[in-house]
């Protein structure tokens, strides 16, 4: 969930939220015939996306493949849609763009619509391993629009050496103490910690919690600051000299100051997805199911890793990729087989609450 | 003569009377507006505080006063104790550095004493978040500051100036000085510039003339600058985030992850609606106290 504007967040949401009375949500999520021949003009479609995250043309372009009149509006983080999709019976979107861990929350319960298929030949496009991540087994509910992982984005200049380990952010050398930033958003506080003391990313064991938060409130007084939008920004100042950063991300640095570095440590990092969803709400599943499809094509996808430098799941775009953009931003070059080596990220039911108290708690410590 | 002299009186008197309902036009949009758009989302925050809250944000009816319980948490109320620090040490610097300043600008002439206003309040002219990212330009290790620091052989190595506790006090001061300021200034222009000479042909010096005179009657002045600058520094959270780095947050910071981390609305709720009866406390106090100022013992 690699677009999180904290900052805009709050200014636009405290608004929408006074007027969203209940978030209790009803729905079906039993599959309904969906008609093949359906006439996709005569439907609408309502795209929710993080800003900057598909091409702008996108809506008129599909309009024009499907005669599909689309609108694409915004969120800015998986909180924000969440409370959304949540908050009345039909929210008027049709297709979600939410990570993996919350398809899967929303699939449970049952306010995403199974996908049909028959609709999204595209599919075929995807790595094998894409149709098997543990947060939505067989593709169900979602379909992957860009992944990655999360590691250590540094300076070599400055560090003077190469990190291979969560330690070397965890537990930094003296002279790069108040040089090191960490993310401070959902799951990726505590991952560099459970990660480095070898447990799951996904663990509910209260011992292990401790035990990294233990760790996360020894780090916090050698942290430079907690930044979760500008760090590759501290990095290309020289603010800071490592951080923790999602791969994606970490190019923006590249972009700016090719010396910069991105590894992820040896003890392993999260695989994090981004997915495309179908409302259960949705009158207008054909043209859902359309949209998805139409995203599966290679060309589109190429452009998504082209510009926004983030690796998709679609074989077909990744071979079309221009070699040397993977040689400007080698992130982009990072296998499948190395993405599946490490942990996805699941969610947790009301076990997730567990590291909400964790972040608050490390967070609010002084 | 005296016809025309006591008609005023009466009339004035009359007037107010006869009034009774005709502000009602003039306050109505005010006042609807108000009540739509703060007084309904206070009820809405009052209400939330009492559910338990829902997996995906919103809230469950089902009653619990957990949400109160949990703000006396130590981890709360250690947030909630340093927010009110926090500010009120920013409103106090913005005091002694606002009073000076609003003191020499109601003494210069006309001509710059506008330029002077002008000055003042021309930062807000600026997008609140580019101002502090100036911030961060000026101030961060490798920044300007410390690039003339070092290259004018003043330090050797960078100060760290940002993403301190410290850091936060200098954002917020310079963000809410003006609010501290321009009350100041109004209140120390309305002075009657005889009371000050009336004092000093008595034989007070200029040191007494200011501690007897001017600074009792520019306090009702200070009291609203101090609430200007106290009310937001204490709900500000960009400035923490983004000055402080994130390691020192305040209760706008909670109230704000309570509902886009943590999607605990009804603690959120309680959080927000906490902030909201303590400043609205501290406004009551400011404005009873300043009240008693201005009107002297004969009420109080």
């Amino acid at each position: 969930m690699p677009t999180t504007r904290r900052v805009a967040a709050a200014a636009a949401g405290t608004i929408a939220l006074a007027f969203a009375l209940s978030s209790c949500a009803s729905g079906g999520g039993g599959a309904e015939e969906l008609d093949p021949n359906a006439d996709l003009s005569e439907q609408t479609l309502t795209v929710s996306i993080w800003a900057d995250y598909s091409p702008e043309d996108l809506a008129e372009r599909f309009e024009e493949a499907t005669g599909v009149k689309t609108t694409i509006v915004n969120h800015t983080t998986n909180e924000d849609i969440v409370a959304k999709l949540t908050a009345s019976a039909d929210p008027g979107i049709d297709v979600a763009f939410v990570s993996g861990q919350y398809a899967q929350a929303l699939g449970e319960q049952g306010i995403l619509a199974k996908l049909d298929k028959s609709l999204i030949p595209n599919e075929k496009n995807l790595y094998p391993e894409a149709l098997e991540l543990a947060y939505d087994e067989g593709n169900v509910y979602s379909e992957p629009y860009a992944w990655g992982t999360t590691g250590l984005c540094y300076r070599p200049d400055l560090t003077g050496f190469d990190p291979t380990s969560w330690n070397d952010l965890l537990n930094p050398k003296p002279e790069l103490v108040g040089k090191t930033t960490m993310l401070s958003t959902d799951r990726w506080l505590s991952m560099p910690a459970l990660k480095a003391e070898g447990h799951s990313i996904n663990t509910t064991d209260d011992a292990e919690l401790e035990d990294a938060k233990a760790q996360l409130l020894e780090t916090k007084p050698t942290l430079l600051a907690y930044d979760d939008t500008t760090f590759y920004s501290k990095l290309v100042s020289g603010e800071a000299a490592m951080v923790e950063a999602w791969d994606g991300w970490c190019n923006y640095g590249i972009a700016e100051d090719p010396s910069i570095k991105f590894v992820v440590p040896e003890e392993g990092a999260d695989l994090w997805v981004d997915t495309m969803t179908v409302l259960e709400s949705s009158k207008n599943k054909e043209a859902a199911m359309a949209f998805i499809n139409y995203i599966l094509d290679p060309e589109v996808q190429t452009w998504v890793a082209e510009n926004i430098l983030y690796k998709v799941p679609n074989k077909a775009a990744m071979d079309a990729l221009d070699p040397a953009l993977i040689e400007s931003y080698p992130t982009l070059g990072i296998t499948v087989d190395e993405l599946m080596q490490q942990e996805t990220i699941v969610d947790l039911g009301e076990d997730s609450l567990k590291y909400v108290d964790l972040n608050a708690e490390v967070l609010a410590t002084n | 003569m005296t016809e025309t002299l006591q008609r005023p009186a009466p009339a004035a008197r009359a007037g107010r009377v006869r009034l009774g309902l005709a502000p009602a036009p003039f306050l109505a949009p005010g006042m609807i507006y108000l009540i739509v758009f703060m007084a309904v989302p206070v009820g809405l925050l009052a209400f939330y505080t009492f559910f338990e809250r829902g997996r995906f944000g919103g809230i469950v009816f089902e009653f619990t006063l957990d949400n109160w319980v949990k703000l006396f948490e130590p981890l709360y109320l250690g947030v909630i104790l340093q927010s009110i620090a926090l500010a009120g040490i920013v409103t106090l610097l913005a005091l002694l550095i606002g009073y000076p300043m609003a003191y020499a600008i109601a003494g210069l002439s006309p001509k710059w004493r506008t330029v002077a206003l002008v000055a003042v309040v021309l930062p807000f002219w600026t997008n609140f978040l580019i101002r502090t990212y100036a911030w961060i330009l000026l101030l961060n290790n490798a920044g300007w500051v410390n690039q003339w620091l070092q290259g004018l052989g003043i330090t050797d190595a960078p100060i760290s100036m940002l993403y301190t506790p410290q850091a936060i006090v200098v954002g917020l001061l310079y963000m809410y000085l003006p609010l501290m300021v321009l009350p100041l200034y109004a209140s120390l222009q309305q002075l009657d510039p005889s009371l000050r000479e009336a004092a000093t042909n008595l034989g007070a010096t200029p040191w007494r003339a200011f501690r007897t005179v001017t600074f009792p009657l520019s306090l009702p002045g200070a009291l609203t600058g101090c609430i200007f600058v106290f009310v937001p520094a204490m709900s500000n959270f960009v400035i923490p985030e983004l000055i402080g780095g994130g390691k020192t947050i305040m209760i706008g910071n909670l109230v704000r992850d309570q509902f886009f981390e943590a999607r605990d609305w009804p603690f959120g709720a309680t959080l927000a609606l906490l902030l909201t009866i303590f400043l609205v406390l501290v406004i009551v106090v400011q404005s009873a106290v300043s009240r008693r100022l201005t009107e002297g013992p004969r009420r109080g």
